[in-house]
Formats: C-alpha cells, structure tokens, sequence
C-alpha cells in the first residue's frame, strides 16, 4: 500500500496496483437450493448489521401493452399480507426488528430489501419466504393501493417537467424495445389493472427458481445457507414460461421530440442506441467497456470534458451529463442531459454536445484523460466497499440480469485493459446521428404563482 | 392463532438482541493550534479517508444578501491560490478523490473522499485546504456561478415541492434569517457582487469557526497532521455570533399557492425545537409514533394505507441551531385536498391531545434502539454524526447514550412535551397545487 510513500513516481502504479489488492477481501459465497433459488453471500464484519436482498427476474421490461407498471404495483401489494402474516403485519415486525426495509423496481427486475441486526436475520428469510409464494392480494386492499401509485406517478412524473421529459424521450427513443414504457406504467394503464391481472402476474414470476437472495454484512455464509434452506428450501418452484422480447428495430434516422410542459427551465436530452454486454457477441464486449470509459471522459467528474467545456470554458451549460451503462439486459442508450444558460439556447446546447462528441471522434483522447478516468473508476471500486447495501445491489443485479456476479470484479480489469483508441472507435462507431434521438423540453407558462394568505384567527383550522 | 406464535418469536429476538456487545465508535476530539475542533473515528477496515470541513457559515448569515452563504460556497472549486478551476478538479481527479461542497441554512461545507495512501492523500488534503483558504473569487467564475444559481432558482420554481418548502419557511419565520431559501431569490442573487462574497469569506471561512471531521484508515497522529494540514492556512478568526432565537407564531396562518399541478402539496407545521432542547428525545421517540415511523406511523397509516389519498406522508422535525422546523406533508390529487388535510390534522390533534399509547411507544423503542446499528454502519453515516455532533456542540457520547436515551423516554413525557411544544390553533397550512377553492371552502 505504501509504494508510493518511498517512490513518489510511481504514483500511478501503485494506484493501478492498490485497489486490486483489496478486491480480494469481501468474498462472495455462491449456493444454489435445490428448488433452484440463487443465493450469494458477501462477508462484511465492520458493524454487526446485514442487508438481506430478494430478487425476482421481472421488472417492466417484461410487461406487455396495456399493462404496463404490473411489476411496480405488485412490488406495492407484496406487502398487503399473507395468510399467516396478514395486512400490516410486514411492515409492523419488521419495524420493531429495528429493520429499515423497502423495495424497488426497475425495467429488469424487482426487489426488496431489509436492512437488519444480523441477529435478526432469519425474520427477514422467514417473512420473505411467506410472501414469495403465499401472497393474499386482497381486491379491496388492491383498490386502495392502486390510487397510491397513481399518486405516485402524479409526483414523480405529471408534476415533475424533467420526469416528463425522460417519460416521453424513452418512448421516442425506444419504438418496440420495452424500455419504451415508463417503470410506473402509464396512468391510464395504472388505472385500469385489475385484481386478476395482479395474480396472474405473481403467479408468473414469484418463485424460488425466479429469485436471487443477496445478503452481505456481517454474517457466516454457511449459517445463512441453512437460515436460506430452512425457510426458502421449502417453497416449490415453478415452471417460468420465459416471455419473448420483442427486439428494437432497426432505428432508420435521426428522431426529435418536443415536450411542451408548465415549466421554467429548457432541457435537452439526447440518446444514441448502444449494445450491452448481455447478448452481445463476444467481440463486441470490448466496445461495451469502451462505452463505459467514454462515459467517464465525457463526465467522470468536474475536469471530465463536459463540466470542464460547457459549463466552464464556452459557458453554454449551467448543467450537463453524459451516462451509459453496460449493465441492462435489453439494448439501451448513451444519453446525454442538460441545461443551457440562459444566455444560450437549446439549439446551441445540443450543438455544443454534438461538437465534444466529433472532437472525440476527431482527435480521440488524451492519454491523461483516460488515466484520469479509469484512475477515479479504481478509486471508486474501493470507496463502494463503504456501503454493504451497494455491494449486494451490484451482485443482485449482475445474477438478476443473468450476468455472472464475478463481473463486479472484473470490471476493473476489463476497464484496465481500454485504450484511448478503442474509446475513439466507439464514439466513432456508436454515437452516430442516424441512431439519436433528441428531445426538448420548451416550458410554457405556469400560470400566476398567486399567494393566497389569510393570517386572521379563525377556528375550525385544525379538526 | 399462527400470528400470535410470530409474535412471541419476535418479541424473544427482541430482547435477545445486545447493543453492548459491538463496539460503538469512540469519538477522539481536539483543537488545531489555531482554534478549530476536529473529531476523529479510526476506521481501518477500508484503505480510504473521508473528510468533511464545516464551517458556521450557512444561510442564516447571509443579513440583507439572501444567497450570498450559498455563492460563497459555491465558488470555492473555481479556482484557488495558483490553481484555476480545471487544474483544481484535475489534481483531485488525478489522485482519484471525489470532493463535493454544499450550503444549509446552518452549515456550509466541503468534503472530501480519498483513498488513505499518503501519497494520494496529501496532496488531495493540500488542494483542499487551498479551495477555501485562498479561494480567487475571480469575476468570470463569480458570474458564471451566479447564472448557475439564478437557473437553479428558476427550477425550484417550476417544483411545486420546492415551491411549498420556501414558502414554508418564509410564513414560520418571518424576519429570522431562516426565512430565506439557502439560495436566495432572483432579485438577491442578482444583485450579489465578487467583493461581498470576498468580505463574507474573510469572516467566516476562519479556523475558530470551523469543525473538522475525520473518519478513516489512520491513526490519531496521522489524523493530527491531517487536521493541520487542512487549518495551517486558515486566520484564527472568531466563531460567528449567536443566532437569534424565532419567534412563535402568534396567529395560525393558511396560505395557497397556486400551481399547474396535478397534485396539492400540503405542509402543516410551526416551530420545532433546537438541538439542544431538554424535550430533544421525547419529541423525537413520539414523532417516530406521529408521522416518523415509515410505514407504521399514524400519519401513513391514517392517510395512505386506510385510505389510499397519497404516496408519500410523513412529519419530522429539523433540529437546528435555534429552533428548527416540524413539519408534516403530504402530496395528494387536488381534487382530494380537504379530505387528506382533514384526515391529517386529525391524527395531529388526536396526538397532541393524547399522547402515544403503551403499545406504540414500545414499538418506537423496538425500532429506534434495535435500528441503531445501521444507522453508523459505515463511514459515510459516522462522518455526518460527526460533523453534527461537532457543529452543533452536543455531548461526544451521543452514540454511546442514545439508545438509553430513547429507552427513558416515558409517555407522560411525550404527552407534556407535545402539550408544551404544539400550538394547533397557531398552526400554518399551506397549500401548493391546482386548486383555489380548498382553501375558500374553509371559511
């Protein structure tokens, strides 16, 4: 660790060295029960606490039109009871455990976590166990909590111009991909799901051969192993009809959308189709990587190029951001987002993004550049061990996606490996206009923010 | 009859359960040579170091300049001594260090994040220490960053939560300093100029009033040296002068905003209490019960679960430096608006009224002391305790008594404490969303 300390030169080896080193500590425990349920366990022993994670393969990118959002709302109903653990129930026993505990949907998968004393966690394998195969979904409770989605959705989407915008430029972008749809479905989907709907769907993809149980934390893998076998070992497993997906077709041009919404503030996106690593030939896993240090050149931090040259050198944006990630399991996009200043318009925003990407197209990248980024990706991998919860989204993704879990190991190396012109030759080969998308939110009037304040005393205020 | 087996099982994990038995992190505090207190938790499991700098310089020192805390923050990774903005963000991105800088109404702070290698570790220190000891305050920079704050002012604008959140502040406070948002308003920010950011810097960013928290792989004396390495540059200076205490709200008000939104946003609330009021921990315990409590507080149960009227429902208060916030929210279809706000101040007054019940308050300690463990299970959770514990001067064994703390906590405590602190009849309701008439309908 302390190379650097005698040969100060030697700065960026052993910075190249260091973090793999530390890679080996936390070892992940891979067991599979014999109704094919998944379990991976990582050792942390830094606090006696446990994140205990459950997995199901199905997120919105398996839903069909029409009913889109059936992943998220069943993800709500899960914890409206069980027969041996009724409404309210969950959430109660959890919450005297000590527990903090939720769940989240995403276009590939859903899943529930609690994080836990690691005394407790047979609490979180017995209820998780109960309710992936004997889940209540009682049509009144069905009703009620349908409104809370659709309450939801009005928060995170129909009052949030930005949301708005993602929402529309995915479903431009995306014409028969899935990833079309938006994670919350769409509101008038949302509104006329029916119990039925609900069931069929839990029936489809709730079982133990359907799930991958993640726990890191400070725990013994071999304890957790019959904690898994004594609660999840029971459940019979299921024959899970996989659902074809209906590939994206070949996107012919360039495509523009206008979002005209009650706003302040102008906002651009912008996405290019871009392959993954899942399905991808093996030739083009190199590209994958590629993407990602693209990625990171583009906006890996405050001197990556686009902070550095839009948003200090031409002043054209007050925000600006690159992302793309190998890491789903249907073909997705590098996107860029931003805001111009108000000096600027949205047109030269996107002509100034245009022109960072031709400059890499162009001249490629520096080398400094890339050091810098797969310096700050190494640093990274060693700052993730700081969140126990992080490390098992990372293993339960990967095995969700059914990638190997190993991954998050060898990304680093596989990320080590890039060069500046394979990071040229992506940029040159993926982000191309005839496979953009463009969307742009013009706000329109929000209408008098009038105040309306009545100070006088008056009863009746608080009933 | 299954259910009340399950219950028993839990109840026997419950009191298995030993706090005393894992090591809470031992708080080691000192002063620099110049006057700034830094506390320090070793935590060698991990080869990184976090940092975070805070000093008593947040919004509620802007006076007459609203946003000039903000801006003044905001500046410090523009360029300092013989850097400018790129070289600076490339020397921590070499080093492969995140920092990061944010402004409150109390604190204003920067952190930083770095692996424990010294030679990646101290030049990373050095920079940042640069960053707010010599910050250049150039004019191109101070512009650029006002446009920055001017868009980011603009967009709290077009959200209807961050649209009730200032208009919040503004009803409860009044003339205090925390009635004005963090950033400041169009017309304040505008009207900001280089030289009074340069005269706030000089009198806040000083070592007296700053605290230093430190968590990570090294050991006291490495510590010690980072301390100085991150205050050597700093003036002695003086802490910055008492805030003075908010005045209660002698008449409720009810205001409305009105706003093309789907949704009203409801905020009910007054005064909260400081940091370091005597009713800290009874207040806290009840409001787990009130509206605290995730999904099985009162609040949620009564709103969401029953009755299906919103996402997301919650109370809390913002303990602060003089007296913070409580609050209680909630989001829900316009047209649902005095239906949800019935249902809320209800639970409020039946709370205020009566207190928890035996059952509830058991419960809130199951979960407040069985939780603990997760809530400093990792370094980034103890550096915030830190930073808090520092700046606002409570006892260095906070960690170690707050479970006994939260297991003293009686019912007749929170019941007086509650009666004391509330004043429904002095309450703010405010509205944002799409509907005039909730409010008319009232009178």
């Amino acid at each position: 660790m302390s190379c650097s300390r005698i040969l100060p030169r030697l700065l960026g080896l052993c910075l190249l060295q260091s973090p793999l080193v530390f890679a080996a500590a936390g070892e992940v425990h891979e067991f599979k029960l014999d109704n094919g349920l998944q379990l991976l366990v990582k050792e942390d022993h830094r606090a006696p606490i446990v994140t205990s994670q459950v997995w199901y393969k199905v997120g919105s990118s398996y839903e069909t039109e029409g009913k889109t959002g059936l992943s998220h709302m069943l993800e709500h109903l899960m914890f409206k009871g069980t027969p041996s653990h009724p409404q309210g129930e969950f959430s109660r026993i959890m919450a005297a455990n000590g527990a903090t505990e939720n769940a989240f949907t995403s276009q590939d998968y859903t899943a529930y976590f609690q994080n836990i004393a690691n005394d407790r966690l047979e609490t979180s394998f017995e209820l998780e166990a109960d309710r992936m195969r004997n889940l209540l979904l009682d049509e009144a409770e069905f009703k009620k909590e349908r409104q809370v989605v659709a309450e939801e959705r009005r928060s995170r989407t129909e009052d949030n111009p930005g949301g708005v915008l993602t929402e529309q430029f995915h479903a431009a972008a995306y014409q028969t991909n899935p990833y079309h749809n938006p994670v919350i479905g769409w509101m008038s989907d949302i509104q006329h799901y029916e119990i039925g709907d609900l069931k069929a769907w839990y029936a489809h993809w709730y079982a133990p051969n359907n799930a991958t149980v993640v726990v890191a934390g400070d725990v013994d893998p071999k304890a957790v192993l019959e904690l898994a076998k004594k609660h999840f070992g029971k459940l019979s497993p299921s024959e899970i009809k996989a659902t074809a997906v209906r590939p994206e077709v070949k996107q012919l041009g360039m495509k523009r959308i206008l979002v005209k919404v009650p706003a302040k503030q102008p906002q651009l996106m912008m996405g290019y189709k871009t392959p993954v690593l899942k399905g991808s030939a093996p030739e083009l896993l190199p590209d994958i990587y590629a993407l990602e240090l693209l990625a990171a050149v583009l906006d890996g931090g405050s001197s990556a190029r686009l902070t550095k040259n839009l948003i200090r050198g031409q002043e054209i944006a007050v925000e600006v951001g690159a992302g793309y990630t190998g890491f789903e399991r249907l073909e997705t996009l590098f996107t860029f987002a931003g805001v111009p200043t108000p000096a600027h318009s949205l047109d030269d925003l996107e002509k100034a993004i245009v022109g960072q990407i031709q400059a890499i197209k162009d001249k490629g990248v520096e080398p400094a550049e890339l050091t810098r980024a797969k310096t700050l990706l190494r640093a990274a991998k060693v700052y993730e061990r700081d969140s126990v919860f992080y490390q098992a989204m990372q293993l339960g993704t990967l095995a969700t996606l059914g990638l190997d879990w190993r991954l998050s190991d060898s990304y680093l190396k596989e990320i080590e490996k890039v060069t500046a012109e394979q990071v040229q030759a992506a940029a040159q080969k993926y982000l191309v206009e005839d496979q953009l998308t463009v969307a742009r939110l013009e706000p329109q009037p929000l209408g008098v923010n009038q105040r309306i304040t009545e100070d006088q005393p008056h009863t009746g205020a608080i009933r | 009859m299954k259910s009340a087996v399950k219950k028993l099982s839990v109840c026997v994990l419950v009191f298995a359960f030993s706090p005393a038995s894992w090591a809470i992190p031992q708080i080691e505090e000192w002063e620099t040579a110049n006057g700034a207190r830094v506390l320090f938790v070793a935590a060698p499991e991990i080869p990184m170091v976090d940092v975070k700098v805070v000093f008593d310089a947040g919004s509620a020192r802007d006076g007459e300049k609203s946003g000039l805390a903000a801006l003044t923050n905001n500046l410090l990774d523009e360029g300092a001594g013989d850097k400018s903005a790129d070289q600076m963000a490339e020397s921590f991105e070499n080093l492969g260090a995140t920092v990061g800088h944010a402004a409150d109404r109390d604190m204003a702070t920067l952190s930083l994040r770095s692996l424990n290698d010294p030679a990646l570790l101290q030049p990373a220190l050095e920079n940042l220490a640069l960053s707010y000891s010599q910050p250049r305050f150039e004019a191109e920079a101070f512009k650029r960053v006002q446009q920055q704050t001017l868009a980011q002012i603009e967009q709290a604008a077009q959200t209807p939560g961050s649209v009730a959140a200032h208009a919040f502040y503004r009803a409860l406070y009044d003339k205090h300093p925390y009635a004005s948002p963090v950033e400041g308003t169009t017309s304040s920010v505008t009207a900001l100029t280089p030289e009074e950011i340069k005269t706030f810097h000089k009198h806040y960013y000083v070592a007296k009033n700053a605290v230093i928290a430190i968590v990570g792989a090294l050991d006291k004396t490495q510590a010690e040296a980072l301390a100085n390495t991150l205050t050597k540059q700093l003036p002695i200076g003086e802490p910055a002068s008492a805030l003075p205490a908010p005045q209660d709200l002698t008449a409720p008000q009810t205001v409305h905003i009105q706003h093309p939104s789907t949704q009203t946003h409801v905020l009910l609330g007054q005064l909260g209490v400081s940091r370091h009021d005597p009713d800290y921990f009874p207040l806290y315990v009840g409001n787990y019960v009130l509206g605290g409590g995730g999904f099985v507080s009162r609040l949620l149960k009564q709103v969401r679960e029953k009755r299906g009227l919103a996402y997301s429902v919650a109370s809390y208060f913002g303990f602060q430096q003089v007296a913070g916030t409580f609050i209680a929210s909630l989001q829900t279809r316009n047209d649902q608006t005095a239906q949800a706000l019935e249902v809320a101040q209800g639970v409020l007054k039946d709370f205020v009224e009566n207190g928890a019940t035996e059952t509830e308050l058991k419960a809130a300690k199951q979960h407040l002391i069985g939780g603990f463990p997760m809530k400093i299970d990792s370094n980034r959770e103890i550096l915030e305790y830190l930073a808090m514990i520092g700046f606002y001067r409570m006892p260095l064994d906070h960690l170690q008594n707050f479970t006994k703390k939260v297991d003293a906590v009686t019912l007749e405590q929170i019941k007086t404490a509650y009666q004391k602190r509330f004043h429904l009849d002095k309450f703010i309701t405010l509205t944002v969303g799409n509907e005039t008439a909730v409010v008319k309908s009232e009178k």
